[in-house]
């Protein structure tokens, strides 16, 4: 499976996801460059984290009107896998590749600490490496993280089972205290309708390794290069968000 | 234009004296004019010359096997760490501007010492810094101390460094005058340093980055002279204003650039600007340079040339260039979108000489400008305040009563100085990059040095190294320093390397702020010089090179000076992986035992000078630090690491701040933030058996800070080897067992108190949070 990772000015997990993508899960990925306007041959792009155009105007706004992201438009209406981590999702929202906006935290700090994440459903691409139920343990490490969608959009997120990720305690309770920034029920990462787009404001690249203390994270990549492997493909013409 | 006539009122405000306006005299051999008289000022700064202390920095051990570049060559010094890759490291201070404007002030500092790293070719990939506050009961503290924090979380986390370790501190003598030194550590491959000389005569000299404004006006001039509610509100102007995110594209740039090999010299554009850069890097070719004002990007219409070249906007570079070679710098600086400009050239006449507006506005010898500052032997003079200190005697204060220990430790734990840092941390972005092995809350930080550690290589060629670990910590006792200047110095020295060596490396440098009030006043000159002969003998003792650092004199507000903190971050390297060891406790049934030396020198004491616990209980600064043995603590360092490799030591911790008794409950505490697994696990404590300290006073033995001692957990069946296998001079101490929810303590085994340990942890994880939402 080949894999590429998206380089905005300011993005400063991109050798992050690299390295694990390479050296960890053991597939095949190169950069590209964000005044590039194709994405080469890839099975999946990874929108990373960081502070793309110094977060200027608001997180993510500036990233979605650079060459790059209209290839990641015709990537995604193909069916291709996105997933945005962290500044990549407030990027896929920015886009209007997944639903809602990321928003400044609760308490108006920048927040890094390990969280839990539990995961919501089963049969994702994202998701498929784990069962239902499961727990992640990973880092968050960000300033507008807080997840906001309307009452009508948090409705649809629900019935099509689009929230992939929800913040919960070490026994999997989604409790006011184990949010770590305000978003509504708890939500840390969602999927577009098709179930091709995904985001998360969690860094799962950060708990991929023996090493780093935590290993759960590498699921998230698991579970792509497992749907990649099972041959299934995304419907092009229902990939809208 | 008109330009003013230089008056001695004029020469004053500069800040030089009658005896170096003579000497500038001599030097041009006619008047200077305006401009040149402000780059002699910045230049001959403190901040610049270190015209006060160099003669004193000379006794630092500078030298090892391992320094491929020494304190003062560069602007950061470099360490071989083996198989090709070496380390750039340095610390620096921003404590005036933090006092000014918290924000900008902490920000850019930390731009700045990412600048020096990577000006060297090193990317850097970690951060620490060590911070100093007044109380927290004060707003205008809390004012300062949420600035300073949420400058450093801006720069770093959107640079994208991880801030990995740390110090904060708070006593009253910090009020009005904080102390923020900023660390930085990046990696590069032996044969990748870069050098800020301005090689090669008729090379062409590149100015990148933003436009020069007039923000940062003579900042380090600023940072030379006391600090006074006057100079603060004057001076609110000298506070530069940071962008990490074009500081993240100037570095990604120069790394790229560096690896074509088209660069002659490089250098940052710090401390007094593009004067600082252009003198400095012509002085170190034994060259000339000429530069061109007009070229040099503005960011405001009719600056004069005074203002352009004492600028201190923030993220500028200056590149001399291979001749010939413009074209690749060219394509690298439109990749990244980076402003640049071919501003002058490298010449053959050893002269800086500055143009604008077609006249030359400064001709000054480069070499001279750079490295004749006048240097001074200030007068010095025992401080008089320590006939008063050393009058006292311990049994004037008062003993802890049995029942007063439960409340004493909470009190301890809580105590900001003492309480988690969570609160700071938590706004840092410690984790990025992927090489935070151990976070902040252990004695030290340890860093995986990889593959994407490092600097690009030309080509695209890819090297293969075995992944190197890297131990650091940042260490300083102001009151130790304040009560005995020399004995300060030199634990400042100690307890870092004891940082790094209880968790489980081997100290190889050292870089060092040294914090000190008005050089002028003989008493306090007094402190800094005593303060640098402790540094030095503990440095010789430990066979470890000073790598570099900074100076910042004048530390004082309207209230007085500072207490003197000489702050030492120290660097450590693994020989292997599986001796990093973190200080929260791991296993139910496994054994604590005190590593302490044999024999101790008299303290009169007993370890209460200068500790956290007088400081707190009895608000009083006295009597003297209980004295460090350098020989003994050696042995105890090279007991703990031996233990380590054999891989009997499952937990260790240092006693410092709050002594023994708050060390094993920091070991107790501390296991939630453990990040593979958070669990909270009690001990029953019995002192009966810790011989050195038995018979003592109770607070003595609770609270006491002596030095050279490590507690260390391991497994039951590991305790007879350990001590069969101990060297001498060294002796182990049972003092206790994990398990349980409870932290329950006995002495001379009855038992005292009892602790339950959520209470514990929740009033020492919480306490900065809540004293900063009250």
């Amino acid at each position: 499976m080949k894999f590429v990772v998206l380089q905005f000015p300011g993005s400063n997990c991109d050798q992050d996801c690299f390295h694990v993508i390479r050296n960890v899960l053991g597939c095949s990925v190169s950069y590209v460059w964000h005044k590039d306007t194709s994405l080469g041959e890839t099975d999946a792009v990874i929108v990373p984290g960081g502070f793309s155009y110094g977060d200027y105007l608001r997180s993510g706004a500036i990233a979605k009107c650079s060459p790059v992201m209209s290839a990641v438009h015709d990537f995604a209406s193909q069916g291709g896998l996105v997933l945005g981590i962290c500044n990549g999702f407030q990027i896929l929202t920015e886009t209007g590749l997944l639903p809602g906006a990321l928003v400044r935290n609760r308490d108006l700090q920048f927040v890094c600490e390990h969280v839990y994440l539990r995961v919501e459903q089963e049969s994702s691409a994202f998701t498929g490496a784990s069962r239902t139920g499961d727990l992640i343990r990973c880092p968050i490490a960000h300033m507008d993280g807080c997840y906001y969608i309307d009452s009508d959009g948090l409705r649809e997120l629900r019935a099509n089972n689009q929230v992939l990720w929800t913040y919960t305690d070490r026994d999997g309770a989604a409790t006011p205290a184990s949010n770590p920034n305000g978003s509504i029920h708890n939500i840390a990462g969602v999927c577009n309708r098709a179930g091709n787009v995904a985001g998360l404001m969690p860094h799962p690249e950060r708990a991929a390794e023996d090493i780093l203390g935590e290993e759960s994270g590498l699921a998230v990549f698991k579970s792509m290069l497992a749907f990649h492997q099972s041959g299934k493909a995304f419907n092009a013409a229902s990939s809208a968000s | 234009m008109t330009e003013p006539t230089i008056t001695p009122e004029i020469v004053r405000k500069h800040g030089l004296t009658d005896e170096e306006y003579r000497q500038i005299q001599q030097i041009l051999g006619r008047e200077p004019n305006i401009t040149e008289l402000g780059i002699f000022s910045v230049m001959w700064s403190e901040h610049c010359s270190y015209k006060n202390t160099r003669k004193l920095l000379k006794s630092f051990p500078t030298r090892s096997e391992r320094v491929l570049v020494a304190a003062g060559e560069e602007n950061a010094g470099i360490l071989d760490i083996g198989d090709g890759v070496a380390i750039a490291f340095k610390i620096e201070s921003h404590n005036h501007p933090s006092a000014v404007e918290p924000f900008q002030g902490a920000a850019t500092g930390v731009g700045g010492i990412l600048r020096d790293i990577f000006t060297m070719g090193a990317r850097p990939i970690c951060a620490m810094n060590s911070l100093r506050f007044g109380s927290l009961d004060s707003a205008e503290v809390r004012r300062l101390f949420r600035g300073v924090v949420s400058g450093i979380a801006h720069y770093g986390n959107c640079f994208g460094v991880p801030t990995i370790a740390g110090e904060v501190c708070f006593d009253r003598s910090y009020e009005g005058n904080p102390l923020v030194n900023a660390f930085a550590l990046g990696a590069l491959y032996t044969d990748q340093i870069a050098r800020g000389a301005a090689r090669g005569v008729g090379n062409p000299v590149f100015y990148v980055g933003p436009a020069t404004g007039r923000d940062g006006l003579a900042g380090a001039a600023f940072a030379s002279q006391d600090l006074t509610e006057e100079s603060a509100e004057q001076q609110r102007g000298a506070v530069q204003v940071g962008d990490p995110f074009m500081e993240k594209l100037v570095m990604e740039a120069c790394l790229e650039l560096l690896a074509t090999g088209a660069v002659a010299g490089i250098q940052d554009m710090g401390a007094a600007g593009l004067t600082c850069s252009t003198c400095e890097t012509a002085s170190r070719a034994g060259t000339g340079i000429e530069i061109e004002l007009d070229l040099v990007p503005q960011r405001a219409p009719g600056m004069s040339s005074y203002e352009i070249m004492l600028s201190e906007s923030q993220e500028r570079m200056l590149i001399i260039v291979h001749k010939g070679r413009e074209e690749e710098v060219r394509k690298v600086f439109e990749k990244w979108d980076l402003p640049w400009s071919r501003v002058g050239e490298v010449t053959d006449t050893g002269q800086m000489v500055v143009r604008h507006h077609g006249e030359i506005v400064a001709d000054i010898s480069a070499c001279r400008l750079a490295d004749e500052a006048p240097l001074y032997d200030r007068e010095s003079r025992e401080p008089e305040y320590l006939t008063k200190t050393r009058s006292l005697s311990v049994d004037q204060i008062p003993d802890l009563k049995p029942d007063e220990i439960g409340g004493a430790l909470e009190a301890c734990l809580a105590w900001p100085t003492i309480a988690s840092k969570n609160w700071v941390y938590r706004q840092y972005d410690h984790m990025v990059r992927n090489g935070s092995v151990v976070l902040p809350g252990s004695d030290a930080a340890v860093i995986r040095i990889k593959q994407d550690s490092m600097p690009v290589l030309p080509n695209g060629e890819v090297r293969d190294f075995p992944e190197k670990f890297v131990a650091m910590t940042v260490d300083g006792n102001g009151i130790y320093t304040y009560l005995d200047p020399y004995e300060g110095g030199k634990i400042a020295v100690a307890e870092a390397v004891r940082n790094i060596a209880a968790s489980g490396a081997t100290a190889i440098g050292v870089t060092d702020n040294l914090n000190f009030g008005n050089p002028h006043n003989p008493e306090l000159f007094f402190q800094l010089e005593q303060a640098i002969a402790g540094m030095s003998e503990a440095c010789r003792h430990f066979g470890i090179p000073v790598t570099g650092g900074n100076v910042s004199l004048y530390n004082q507000s309207p209230n007085g000076a500072i207490d003197p903190t000489p702050v030492v971050g120290a660097v450590g390297i693994f020989e292997s992986r599986d001796h990093i060891v973190t200080q929260w406790l791991k296993k139910e049934g496994n054994v604590l035992i005190l590593v302490e030396p044999s024999e101790w020198d008299a303290d009169p004491w007993f370890g209460l000078g200068g500790a956290a616990f007088t400081l707190m209980r009895h608000r009083i600064k006295a009597g003297r630090p209980s004295p460090c043995n350098l020989d003994r603590e050696s042995l105890v360092h090279r007991a703990v690491r031996q233990w380590i490799a054999d891989g009997l030591v499952q937990a260790s911790h240092d006693c410092s701040d709050g002594g023994l008794l708050v060390a094993v409950a920091e070991m107790a505490v501390s296991g939630m933030v453990a990040r593979n697994h958070p669990q909270l696990l009690g001990v029953s404590l019995d002192l009966n058996s810790a011989g050195a300290t038995s018979g003592l006073r109770t607070d003595s033995l609770l609270f006491g800070e002596l030095q050279s001692r490590i507690i260390i957990e391991v497994a039951p069946d590991a305790v007879e080897q350990l001590t069969d296998g101990i060297p001498a001079g060294v002796v182990s101490r049972r003092i206790g067992v994990v398990g349980g929810g409870r932290l329950d303590l006995s002495i001379d085994t009855s038992h005292v108190a009892s602790w339950d340990l959520n209470s514990l942890h929740h009033r020492w994880w919480n306490a900065i949070a809540e004293k900063m939402d009250a």
